[in-house]
């Protein structure tokens, strides 16, 4: 398997968004990863091909940085916080629940190849935790019970949707090509904010304190 | 009573308030051209006159470090916003890109107007696939607007705007790893001087500022100084958004007035959830001090906080009731620091390790009186002796946990293990798992 | 006293523990305390890379003009100010105990292997964990540990449980060497130092790592556990490599070297050497060394000899004939100076010629006349405003010339232009244009022209540089590839010169060479060079013998060795060769490491250099060429070497009139059309050349021989990258896979004698026309 020449020509797009190329080494790995679902061989050769640094280098870089797999992750990456407050209000049961449902730990993935786990830090949702990431995408407010409830349907098939995001849940790789910072068209779906977002805004439009 | 004030996050309960009708239909990109038709030297001077302070944490005159980039030196200059909110606790700056992105281009705009850039950045983490689709969407529309590109509103301004995604790592809210990270390179801090206004992004002038502060500048520029100073208390001007999560009836985002109360805060978010009382909070993320029952009434604003022992920081109010394990919470902060020390220096990268070593001991009852002396000894051998101020942010959490509940560390010995029931603290303990 | 020492240089008066001590502007504190012979500790700072501030273990107490910084700061990255009041350790409880707790940090996960480590016994940490640490560590954990030792090259290893992560490797990789190809890979207490998977640590000054390593992490392959550093017996010395002149440090342990280090010599190499100067020394002991005199025998044998009989067979095949003298690169100073003064008196001949590789007429006049006269060095490259490389890789050929050069690069963008006719590694590291000489132009009195010894390769090149320098009054520099060349110049291995530069046509020269030798006169025939050396031999009135020291016959021609089959040969060897198999009589003579001398670097500046092993009986070439002299009845009188070194002093350098430079003018270009392709080519750094035999960790790292074309040859004879290519010529071909690569269409280039790429021996020649056709 090797890049195709519309792929190649989208690195290239990729790297023209920069003053200066290796700037684009970031969204470079996440389109590789959109490719392949983690960062290959070959994609580190490309990418070091493309911005003209070594590959050792782009190995520097891509192993920094947590979201880079250098293994292949399932097609619904989940991730429970962990963090201290998502773990006190239920993150860590939700954690072990779901772990002990699949089978699998940390940065695991289960065999048919769909669901792979890990604990995250912090996600910047606490006013919404417990909180759970699929293809990070915001799952708020979870159980133990809706997440596996989440993981079951992710393996069918047919995963809930976000509760702040597109309609439908879209896989690792398709979320992946929007990190490499191409659009898939999805923006306009799904809520402006979450009632917590919302709730100061309610309170101030009811005359304050309630 | 402190009264709310909705400035940024006022139109999030409209159903389009992330797009670019939904921003224009209030008075979006009216300040842009109100400040385009100022001279860019006026435009710095209105926000440094405003008060404006930045809201990433620590709290630095945003009009001030603007007027530090050199003009007329033949260089690029650069913006670049940070919008890689990872401290825990923190939640304002996502939510508010999803709602409300096109605030922060507006605020971008006029803000490299002013510094003469061309160019300009926001660095967003890589965790909030939904929150890039709008910012990706909002900075398309702009500049189908006319808003981005060259000739900004036909005023003869160029400016080009890239959305750049991260990859997961906390250091990178550090500014200058930010810039490297930008740059393509691993996200380390360098070495300062030379700070970013004089050799930043590529060396050239750049200023680094947070979202919610670039956020803050088109309604400065729109309503105007006094209107800004008319909030806040007297060092700590303007509005600010508060982010209550934890152990609180109602989580939530409150922007309010700099100086409000945690009192004034919990009473508009229901109080503490129902049949507990509070134990412990943080003022601004995991990294600022903890506070306690005690400190209800201090003045959320920077002077107050700091005066309290602690940080303003990014106004992430976790809540915390007594059936939490202050133990287990401090570990858990520190297991984060260890994952996001970024491996750079010896106290951060082996501190970092040990501690949560030595914190995994007392958490499971295996520690003693003089494992704490130790704790804190390690604790003053990395704080302020690391090349940043991420191992600083590590130990605030085990020493203001022990400043204010030295013996329960002590009864995870007697208790030969942690006393807290850990679901008891779950948000779900009543609905059942 | 030049404009530079003229400059001001502001000082700033600071005080450290109670001292005051002054210093330039920009100076670091831990560099101002060192002045006043405070060791504050350290890991990461190393005074020739940029600062990192990494490691900690350098904090002290500061206070400036009354203010004090709230924390312990990093010396190694805060330049002295006025007003400033430093505490380290030793004044300030806060600076020691902030020290005590980063060594604490170090070490706990540092292993105890201390008594296995090669740095054991030499290692800042054990060093300063012992001046500058706890008695005991607090730490009851388990330490981190790795798969060790890692591979990062044939010749580097790395056990990265005892890496303290200071950076100094890969900041060196990248900063000095720019080749980074080992990185800091994942982060947090994971991370460690590494290379891309498929890519090994293939620097060619990767050993400069092991040197800075604090720790015992980036260790050597072929001394790793070999030796303990208190065992060693450290000795300055010169390299014998190439003509960059670096300062060298040789460790000897009982009669033996275990390693060679980068001697320190700001001047010249800084505190680096390449990975061929400090690993290819053990062609001393690899192939049999010639232990003692040999005779070949009526039975066609060579067979031991003693001294007297060796000679006494010398003397018989040279007494009375017609002898031409070749003396090869490796030669120092002295030992040329003795074939020189041999030739000339005991011999009664110019002809000798110290060129043991392609030459020309043009380069004969040209060292005779202009060469004498160069005085660029290395300081100019640090000042120029554009450099201009004349059939010269500075990488391959001449490598700390190729780290000063990239040094300018990376600081200010010096600019480079090649005449090659593609873009090496080297070339592109430092960003170097292709352009042909006749199209350089903007060069001023302050660019400097550098060119190799290939120059001679091609007609009117040599002249075309001597009229390009003189027009714009750009520096010259002659930078051939071996030590031993400018100092073979000075002594007056040449048919043309005597010593100092004293041009044998010159009556007056003659007299006062033969004045200070004691003779009555010396020959004013003109000599033969190398080729007409080779060429006579067996030519009716032509040469009768031939006396060769350090001489590859096939880096001169394919035939040359056989052209020595039917005559008299002397060979002084230090191991056998293919010129002792021939051989009639075969001296021994002292390797680098056994003699002292002088090597001639570039720049024109002496190398000297002691005996490193003290007990090494074998004698310098001059010893043994003075010797024979006495034999022959025509003495030279130069027992020793140090004798022989105050002679050239005492000599001097003539202060006549040199010849005039004869201008030759281009020949023409070649022209090659379908499968025929012009030939270039170079010989890398690390290749199939004598001195670097026995040492298969280094040889380990050698780039790989392949065949350079371009896209359009590529796609005419339907190749792709790593198809094979067969490289022919009337004599005979070579088979390499292809890289294809930015070259001119009409042209081939492969390396010149490296594995399965021998140019010479294979080709018949080093430069001409080829046919290139898939294999």
């Amino acid at each position: 398997m090797a890049f195709t020449t519309e792929q190649l020509a989208v690195m290239d797009s990729i790297v023209a968004r920069y003053p200066r190329k290796r700037s684009a080494i970031m969204p470079l790995l996440h389109f590789v990863q959109s490719v392949y679902g983690y960062v290959t061989k070959d994609g580190i050769e490309t990418i070091s091909e493309k911005i003209e640094v070594e590959a050792a280098e782009v190995t520097a870089v891509s192993t920094f940085y947590t979201q880079y797999k250098s293994e292949p992750v399932g097609e619904y990456h989940v991730g429970v916080c962990i963090n201290t407050l998502c773990a006190v209000m239920g993150g860590d049961a939700i954690y072990d629940s779901v772990s002990n449902h699949l089978g699998i730990g940390n940065h695991e993935t289960t065999k048919d190849g769909k669901v792979s786990l890990e604990r995250i830090e912090c996600n910047a949702a606490c006013d919404y935790a417990p909180v759970v990431m699929v293809n990070w995408e915001f799952f708020d407010n979870q159980t133990p019970q809706s997440v596996r409830d989440l993981v079951d349907g992710a393996r069918n098939g047919n995963p809930p949707a976000p509760t702040r995001g597109p309609k439908t849940l879209r896989t690792w790789k398709q979320n992946s090509e929007v990190l490499a910072g191409l659009s898939d068209g999805l923006a306009n779906e799904g809520v402006s904010a979450g009632e917590p977002s919302k709730l100061g805004l309610k309170i101030a439009k009811e005359g304050g304190a309630k | 009573m402190t009264q709310l004030t909705p400035v940024l996050s006022a139109h999030w309960d409209e159903a389009d308030s992330f797009t670019i009708e939904g921003y224009k239909r209030h008075g979006g990109y009216k300040a842009v051209e109100k400040a385009l038709a100022m001279q860019p030297d006026d435009v710095i001077a209105m926000v440094k006159e405003s008060g404006l302070r930045g809201r990433g944490g620590a709290g630095f005159p945003t009009g001030m470090k603007w007027s530090f980039i050199p003009q007329g030196d033949n260089k690029e200059h650069y913006l670049v916003v940070n919008a890689d909110e990872s401290e825990p606790g923190t939640c304002k700056d996502m939510p508010l890109l999803m709602a409300n992105p096109h605030v922060l281009i507006e605020g971008m705009i006029i803000a490299s107007y002013a510094i003469r850039a061309n160019y300009a950045f926001v660095y967003i983490r890589g965790e909030v696939t939904h929150v890039v689709r709008r910012v990706q969407q909002a900075i398309e529309d702009a500049y189908k607007a006319g808003l981005l590109g060259k000739n900004v509103l036909g005023k003869g301004f160029d400016l080009e705007l890239v959305l750049h995604i991260g990859a997961g790592a906390y250091i990178c809210g550090e500014e200058t790893a930010l810039l490297d990270s930008l740059e393509g390179f691993r996200g380390q801090p360098r070495l300062r001087p030379p700070f970013p206004a004089i050799a930043g992004l590529y060396a050239r002038p750049t200023v680094v500022n947070n979202v919610e502060s670039i956020a803050s500048v088109p309604a400065i520029i729109a309503n105007g100084i006094e209107w800004f100073q008319s909030m806040g208390t007297e060092k700590s001007k303007g509005f600010t958004l508060y982010s209550l999560s934890g152990h609180v009836t109602n989580p939530g985002q409150f922007e309010a007035p700099l100086g409000i109360t945690l009192r004034e805060l919990l009473e508009l978010a229901g109080g503490v959830r129902a049949g507990h009382q509070i134990k412990f909070w943080t003022p601004g993320g995991s990294s600022t001090p903890m506070f306690t029952a005690d400190h209800l009434d201090i003045p959320l604003d920077y002077e107050g906080v700091a005066a309290a022992g602690s940080m303003l920081g990014t106004k992430a109010l976790q809540i915390f009731d007594e059936t939490t394990c202050v133990v287990r919470a401090a570990l858990r902060w520190t297991e984060f620091y260890k994952h996001e020390s970024c491996g750079k220096c010896t106290p951060c990268r082996e501190g970092t390790w040990w501690l949560v070593q030595m914190l995994h001991d007392l958490e499971d009852g295996k520690g003693t009186e003089e494992d704490l002396a130790k704790l804190l000894d390690l604790c003053d051998n990395i704080a302020g002796r690391s090349f940043c101020a991420l191992a600083d942010g590590a130990v605030a959490p085990i020493i203001s946990s022990l400043k204010y509940f030295r013996d329960e560390y002590l009864a995870h010995q007697r208790n030969g293990g942690c006393p807290f029931d850990p679901i008891a603290s779950t948000k779900f303990v009543t609905a059942g798992i | 006293m030049t404009t530079d020492q003229l400059t001001e240089v502001e000082m700033i008066t600071v005080v450290i523990d109670g001292f005051e001590v002054s210093v330039p502007k920009g100076t670091l504190v831990i560099r101002a305390a060192e002045k006043l012979g405070i060791q504050i500790p350290r890991f990461c700072d190393h005074p020739l890379l940029s600062p990192a501030g990494a490691c900690r273990q350098c904090l002290v107490d500061i206070e400036i003009n009354g203010r004090a910084f709230p924390k312990p700061q990093a010396s190694c990255t805060i330049p002295v100010e006025p007003g400033m009041i430093v505490k380290t350790q030793l004044t300030s409880p806060v600076a020691d105990k902030a020290q005590k707790g980063i060594m604490e940090l170090l070490l706990i996960n540092h292993p105890l292997d201390c008594p296995v480590c090669d740095k054991g016994g030499e290692c800042p940490l054990q060093n300063q964990a012992m001046s500058n640490g706890r008695e005991t560590s607090r730490y009851e954990g388990k330490k981190r540990t790795y798969d060790k030792p890692v591979a990062i090259s044939s010749q580097v290893l790395l056990d990265r449980e005892r890496c303290v992560l200071c950076a100094r490797c890969t900041r060196f990789s990248e900063e000095i060497a720019g080749d980074p190809f080992i990185t800091l890979n994942e982060r947090g207490a994971l991370q460690q130092v590494g290379i891309y998977e498929d890519k090994p640590f293939e620097s060619y000054f990767s050993g400069n790592t092991v040197q800075i390593c604090p720790v015992g992490a980036l260790t050597g392959t072929s001394y790793r556990f070999r030796a303990r550093p208190f065992d060693l017996v450290s000795v300055d010395s010169a390299c014998e490599h190439c003509a960059s002149g670096c300062a060298m440090r040789t460790d000897i342990r009982r009669g033996k070297t275990l390693r060679r280090l980068a001697g320190d010599d700001a001047s010249v190499n800084a505190e680096w050497n390449c990975d061929k100067g400090r690993w290819a020394f053990k062609y001393l002991t690899s192939r049999e060394r010639v232990a003692t005199p040999m005779v070949r025998g009526a039975d066609g044998e060579l067979h031991e000899a003693s001294w007297p009989e060796a000679l006494a067979a010398a003397v018989a095949g040279l007494k009375g004939k017609r002898v031409g003298v070749l003396v090869g690169g490796r030669a120092t100073r002295e030992d040329a100076y003795g074939y020189s003064k041999f030739a000339r008196v005991a011999l009664d001949t110019n002809d000798i010629d110290f060129r043991a590789r392609p030459h020309s007429d043009e380069e004969t006049s040209f060292l005779s006349s202009v060469a004498l006269g160069l005085e660029t060095t290395y300081s100019d490259l640090d000042k120029a405003d554009q450099v201009v490389l004349v059939d010269f890789e500075p990488e391959e050929e001449s490598p700390i010339v190729f780290l000063r050069l990239y040094k300018q690069v990376r600081k200010r963008a010096l600019k480079v232009s090649t005449t090659a006719p593609r873009i090496s590694r080297g070339s592109h590291k430092l960003n170097a244009a292709r352009a042909p000489l006749s199209s350089v132009a903007g060069l001023t009195d302050k660019s400097v022209i550098l060119m190799g010894e290939r120059a001679a390769e091609t007609g009117g090149t040599i002249s075309a540089v001597v009229e390009l320098a003189a027009q714009s009054g750009a520096k010259l520099a002659w930078i051939p590839r071996r030590a031993g060349e400018r100092g073979a110049l000075i002594a007056g291995a040449l048919p043309t010169l005597l010593p100092g530069g004293r041009p044998v046509a010159d009556a007056s020269a003659r007299v006062d060479v033969a004045s200070a030798w004691g003779v009555t006169s010396l020959p004013d025939s003109a000599g033969r060079s190398t080729s007409e050396i080779l060429a006579s031999l067996n030519t009716p009135e032509g040469l009768e013998a031939v006396v060769i020291g350090g001489v590859d016959p096939v880096d001169i021609s394919a035939d040359a060795l056989s052209s020595l089959l039917n005559t008299f040969v002397l060979s002084l060897e230090i191991s056998h060769s293919a010129v002792t198999a021939i051989a009639d009589v075969v001296l021994p003579v002292a390797a680098v490491s056994e003699k002292q001398g002088t090597f001639v670097d570039w720049q024109g500046h002496a190398r000297g250099f002691e005996k490193a092993i003290d007990e090494a009986q074998t004698r310098s070439d001059v010893r043994i060429l003075s010797m024979l002299a006495d034999e022959l009845g025509t003495p030279i009188n130069l027992p020793t070497v140090s004798a022989t070194a105050r002679e050239i002093e005492s000599l001097g350098s003539w202060d006549g009139a040199t010849a005039q430079f004869e201008k030759v003018s281009a020949g023409s270009t070649p022209r090659a059309e379908g499968t025929n392709a012009i030939l270039h080519s170079w010989r890398l750094l690390l290749d199939l050349g004598t001195l670097q035999e026995g040492e298969a960790n280094l040889a380990g790292t050698a780039r790989t021989a392949r065949a350079h074309i371009s896209a359009a040859r590529a796609s005419a004879l339907g190749v792709k990258n790593e198809d094979l290519l067969r490289i022919s010529s009337e004599h005979g071909s070579l088979t390499l896979p292809a890289t294809i690569i930015d070259i001119a269409d009409d042209s081939v280039w492969v390396p010149r004698n490296s594995l399965n790429s021998q140019v010479i021996p294979s080709l018949g020649f080093s430069s001409g026309v080829v046919t290139v056709v898939k294999a």
